[in-house]
């Protein structure tokens, strides 16, 4: 005599236990994290009201301050955002094509080239900073070098992935016609990759904006130098004026990358 | 005499390519002129950075315990904040959602969560170590602004991305708003929110390391005060200490979404 199990299941038996350990897992994260962490309660209780103090002493912005100091920081930073972007492109595009499995077909060389792409990804632009600014001294350039090798990762990954999805009709047929392998890098993988690296290298550089905004506290150039000049000295009106621009250059930067991906891509 | 047929080239320069490449190269001068970026400067400082690296390998995992305590609270500043934030943006996304709320609700939300979003979570971490005091709460309330930022919006519009059927189908059956959410929009939305939930964990990580260096506690002000005192070996142990705990998170969160999906 046959059994038929009548039961409906969605999930198998290993797939509901593999869910709970998720939770219990969390769960019991979460709260280990709680139970140890370092927090003075006093502190957090207090918050509102410092917060609150904070921002009274803020108001109004030192409108005086900005044509002083503020504008030419704000344009240095865009710049190095800019001059960034520009200079991760000279190592982002070779790294991106080594990585693409569809441009080299070595597992060795896609290996190495994801080495890069990632530990450029795991250090944080603000510690690039650091290191550049031991090497460089404080100033431009170390800002520069920051956005530009902590971009690396972000659009060489992204980039192979997009050259990963293109249509391999074409590469095979301009192969076949005898074409060098610059011309099908050129007339085969570029054509069908334009649009999504044009889209990689706006989303980068609006990124870069707001990043670059920030080099400046550990001496890398650009408006966070202002900001954190104004913070030591405690002239909280001057934070907030430069807090204001940087707020309105970020959301200026995202209305303009918006529109050109609109009229462009 | 055959004729030869002259015909144009197929691949033509086209006159906006030279153009770009023009603008971008005038730009590239007048940013260095501006900067006064030099070569012989950058010289130079390749000089240093060889020495730096000479002073950085190999590393030093001598002082381990202080690395240990600053990775672990940098890995608690990371849970905490990541199910405080996301908990948040549960409710937060859905208030947001325009499909399921009404403009006058969704459109104030929306404001809050681009407000969260438009600072970098440094600057937001200057504010909070000012607000209240140096330490690990600080860089937790960082985490949870940015993550409500990230998430929240996202998720907003993953619900607005659903099957509206689902909706109309349970809301005929005269279920509660309550119902409606938990068994019409929540099962459309539950693996991709998961998604962005691991991806967020590995940006907290990543980005509790760097809070420290502001003052808000965590991986971040150990690797700080080793740059202050040129312990460079110490900073390359750090450094490398994070690069596998972000591979590893990467790993988990890999894992994770293969349950879930």
């Amino acid at each position: 005599m046959s059994t038929i199990n009548h039961q409906w299941e969605r999930f198998t038996f290993q797939k509901k236990l593999a869910r709970f350990a998720v939770y219990l897992v969390t769960v019991a994260a979460f709260l280990a994290s709680i139970r140890t962490v370092d927090v003075i309660p006093e502190f957090f209780y207090d918050a509102p009201n410092q917060i609150s103090d904070m921002f009274s002493r803020m108001w109004p912005l030192d409108t005086a301050f900005y044509p002083i100091t503020v504008h030419a920081a704000l344009m240095e930073t865009l710049h190095i955002a800019t001059l960034g972007t520009l200079v991760t492109l000279i190592f982002a595009v070779p790294l991106a094509l080594l990585n693409a499995r569809n441009v080299v077909a070595n597992p060795v060389v896609n290996w190495i080239s994801r080495f890069f792409l990632v530990s450029s990804r795991s250090v944080n632009s603000l510690v690039w900073a650091l290191l550049f600014v031991a090497v460089f001294g404080p100033g431009v350039i170390a800002g520069v070098l920051a956005i530009a090798f902590r971009s690396v990762g972000f659009i060489g990954k992204l980039l192979a992935e997009a050259i990963e999805e293109i249509n391999m009709g074409t590469i095979e047929a301009l192969r076949a016609t005898g074409a060098s392998w610059a011309s099908v890098l050129i007339k085969g993988y570029w054509p069908q990759v334009k649009p999504a690296f044009f889209s990689i290298v706006l989303f980068r550089w609006d990124i870069n904006v707001r990043e670059s905004a920030v080099l400046g506290l550990v001496g890398a150039g650009g408006i966070g130098v202002v900001l954190n000049d104004a913070m030591n000295l405690f002239e909280w009106q001057k934070v907030s004026m430069v807090l204001f621009s940087i707020f309105a250059v970020v959301i200026l930067a995202e209305i303009l990358v918006v529109q050109i991906r609109k009229r462009m891509i | 005499m055959a004729v030869v047929k002259d015909y144009p080239n197929p691949f033509e320069r086209s006159p906006a390519n030279t153009i770009g490449v023009i603008v971008i190269a005038a730009y590239l001068i007048y940013a260095a002129i501006d900067m006064d970026l030099s070569l012989a400067r950058f010289l130079e400082g390749l000089g240093h950075g060889s020495a730096l690296l000479d002073r950085m390998f190999p590393p030093n995992f001598t002082r381990w315990e202080l690395l240990l305590d600053g990775l672990i609270e940098s890995m608690q500043i990371a849970i905490i904040s990541s199910v405080v934030g996301i908990f948040m943006s549960l409710f937060i996304g859905l208030f947001a959602a325009r499909n399921m709320m009404p403009a006058w609700v969704s459109s104030p939300t929306r404001v809050i969560i681009a407000l969260c979003r438009s600072f970098h979570p440094v600057i937001i971490a200057i504010l909070f170590v000012k607000a209240v005091g140096f330490g690990a709460l600080a860089g937790l309330l960082t985490l949870i602004v940015a993550s409500i930022g990230f998430i929240a919006k996202l998720f907003a519009e993953a619900i607005e991305e659903i099957s509206f059927k689902q909706v109309e189908a349970i809301r005929a059956t005269g279920a509660s708003f309550t119902s409606i959410v938990l068994f019409a929009v929540l099962p459309q939305v539950f693996s991709r929110f998961i998604g962005f939930s691991m991806y967020q964990l590995d940006s907290n990580l990543r980005n509790s390391t760097m809070v420290g260096i502001v003052g808000a506690g965590g991986l971040g002000g150990t690797l700080f005060s080793a740059f202050q005192r040129f312990d460079y070996d110490f900073v390359t142990a750090i450094l490398l200490t994070i690069i596998a705990i972000i591979l590893l998170g990467e790993f988990l969160s890999g894992k994770v979404r293969e349950i879930f999906q």
